[in-house]
């Protein structure tokens, strides 16, 4: 992707795969964390921002919906939606934040926590992913911003979620070839686009517009 | 109807076919095979019909395959099916015998020849037992919710599910405890067939004219085969509860399926319930009806789904498409449906629905907002296209072992 003239798009497809583990009460969803995969943390954190936007204001990743749907435990859901994602360049650390917030709610916890019907458990799952080339080629920085506007949510996704935080390459793939490119300063104002307050669309319309002002 | 892939470009967007297009390319040619046990009547013939022209238009080499079987073994596997949702059912070693005997013939019958073969159901999942002699890799698709299964029945089944190479799941919460990978895959509808296409209001009126409904006064529709796990009966419940508030006609139709000996039961008990209510409309659906039913589906006011278990409720996501407000039973694929109050209402009684109903029936705003809400997320997450495009993947992920990330950037073969 950089070090190279030309940014490629890639886009990415995501098989979901079961793994089978589950977890009715808190303290085993807590267990359970600690121990599943990274894939798995990564699509529980990051498949909201893939789907549909129904209630844009109240973004919660799975693990914060069901702690507050299933469980009914709202302080905890709040804090689990309000961990800031961005901070992140690793998995490991991610999950490392989602447990230490977990076992201070637990530590101050006072009854006994609820567990939920068999039909309402947690289920794990992890994703199996798949990155193409789209055919997409940016030959140079101009092109590069022609070209954004055609690029679909998956491509867009790839590059600033996955590329970040799955692939720790530390920032999105469109701010490291710029970088490259000679434009740090706009490497810079990409980089500080917040993707998790924003729609996929409203992204790709933020990078355009900064594209258009140069 | 459409054979032709680009035919969907309006429909589901250029960014959907451009990477089915791109998948396409990364297994072309290879052979996909799919096997069932009927291919008229029921959620996975409906699926197969539609997708196998449109993997052959990708260029996927795609073959569907049914396999034979009596009235005995359907009504053994009506039985197991009923089993594998939780139900109870009287399961005799002679049953199982007669589910071995007939895969014995299918063996001897049935070519198979995919290099990926995709086995639906129970029903032929014995078949499995062809791979060592013709190879390829298989994977079987349950369509079900055995979230709860009988474990004698599950435990017969089980033993030929672990020969697969991978199994596939509508829900997180049907998976079981098995070696091998299971992947997550809802169901699909087709937006172009028969059942889902846009047709004209005049002819959705004349259709339910047709039927003998009153088109200007409300109707509650329950489309589903006449099957105990949906309910008819608490529909019935749910409509009586309803009009002490609110005038409305109930509309209950189904087809039979090949592989579903128990509907005529079914049905006599329904036409008993409803008495000679002139109001309640049961209708016995011949195969190929689709048309019909489309136009009664976007004639209904509210259209209710309330299995008490459920693989997945395709009717649900039709109902959805044509902008439907749906009151569903709390189970299996319909929860993943109606996302409760912003897709429509999961309800776990007669009387929830009835409640459901009367607020709907109230308040055509609410109606309007959560018929909007729910065809986009059926566009989003349960057309045709994103079927076709996670099998696409299987057959990719078939090919690469079990890593979570696989970076295909070298051009295809």
């Amino acid at each position: 992707m950089t070090n190279q003239e030309s940014f490629i798009f890639d886009t990415e497809f995501h098989l979901v795969v079961v793994t089978g583990i589950k977890a009715r009460t808190l303290p085993e969803l807590r267990t359970e964390l600690a121990r599943i995969s990274e894939s798995s943390v990564f699509l529980h954190t990051h498949q909201e921002y893939l789907a549909h936007d129904f209630q844009p204001t109240a973004r919660y990743n799975d693990f914060a919906r069901w702690v507050s749907e299933t469980l009914r435990e709202e302080p905890l859901a709040e804090k689990l939606a309000a961990i800031d994602l961005l901070a992140f360049t690793s998995i490991a650390k991610l999950r490392d934040a989602l447990l230490r917030t977990i076992d201070t709610y637990l530590d101050n916890l006072d009854r006994p926590g609820y567990q939920c019907r068999p039909e309402e458990a947690f289920h794990f799952c992890r994703s199996r992913s798949f990155v193409l080339p789209t055919g997409l080629v940016a030959d140079d920085v101009g092109d590069f911003f022609k070209k954004v506007p055609s690029i679909s949510h998956a491509s867009l996704h790839f590059h600033f979620f996955e590329a970040r935080l799955r692939l720790g390459r530390q920032t999105n793939d469109f701010s490291r070839w710029l970088t490259d490119r000679g434009r740090p300063d706009l490497a810079s104002a990409i980089d500080g686009l917040n993707p998790y307050v924003r729609t996929l669309d409203e992204l790709r319309r933020d990078i355009v517009q900064l594209g258009a002002q140069t | 109807m459409s054979d032709h892939l680009e035919d969907y470009r309006p429909i589901v967007g250029s960014q959907v076919i451009d990477e089915l297009l791109l998948l396409a390319d990364r297994v072309r040619h290879r052979r996909l095979q799919h096997i069932n046990s009927t291919s008229v009547g029921g959620g996975v013939a409906e699926i197969l019909t539609r997708m196998v022209p449109l993997l052959r238009d990708l260029g996927i080499d795609t073959t569907w395959d049914v396999i034979k079987g009596n009235q005995d073994f359907f009504a053994v596997t009506k039985a197991f099916h009923n089993a594998l949702h939780g139900g109870e059912e009287h399961i005799t070693e002679e049953m199982f015998q007669v589910f071995r005997d007939t895969t014995a013939m299918n063996l001897a019958d049935l070519n198979t020849y995919g290099d990926v073969v995709i086995v639906h159901d129970p029903q032929p999942a014995g078949l499995i037992a062809k791979k060592r002699d013709v190879g390829g890799r298989w994977i079987w698709r349950c369509h079900i919710d055995v979230s709860t299964p009988d474990p004698r029945v599950w435990g017969f089944l089980q033993d030929h599910v672990a020969q697969y190479d991978a199994s596939i799941f509508s829900m997180p919460d049907f998976a079981q405890q098995l070696a091998i990978p299971q992947y997550m895959v809802p169901p699909s509808i087709d937006p172009l067939g028969d059942k889902n296409r846009d047709i004209p209001d005049a002819e959705v009126r004349a259709v339910v004219e047709r039927y003998g409904m009153d088109p200007e006064r409300p109707i509650l529709t329950q489309i589903s085969r006449f099957d105990r796990l949906k309910d008819p009966l608490g529909v019935m419940q749910a409509y009586r509860l309803v009009r002490r508030r609110h005038d409305c006609q109930l509309l209950l139709a189904g087809g039979g399926a090949t592989d579903d000996p128990e509907g005529e039961e079914v049905l006599r008990e329904v036409r008993e319930a409803a008495g000679d209510d002139p109001d309640i409309h049961i209708l016995e659906l011949p195969p190929f009806s689709d048309l019909d039913i489309n136009a009664l589906v976007r004639g209904s006011t509210v259209v209710m789904q309330k299995s008490l278990k459920e693989g997945f409720g395709l009717t649900v996501t039709e109902a959805l498409w044509k902008r439907k407000p749906v009151i569903g039973g709390a189970v299996g694929g319909i929860r993943s449906q109606l996302l409760n109050g912003v897709t429509g209402f999961l309800v776990h009684s007669p009387e929830g629905a009835a409640n459901r109903a009367v607020e709907l029936l109230g308040n055509p705003k609410l109606r309007d907002a959560l018929g909007d809400a729910g065809h986009d997320h059926v566009k989003e997450n349960f057309l045709t296209t994103r079927h076709i495009r996670d099998y696409l993947l299987l057959m990719l992920a078939m090919e690469h072992g079990d890593m979570d990330l696989s970076l295909l950037t070298a051009r295809p073969a």
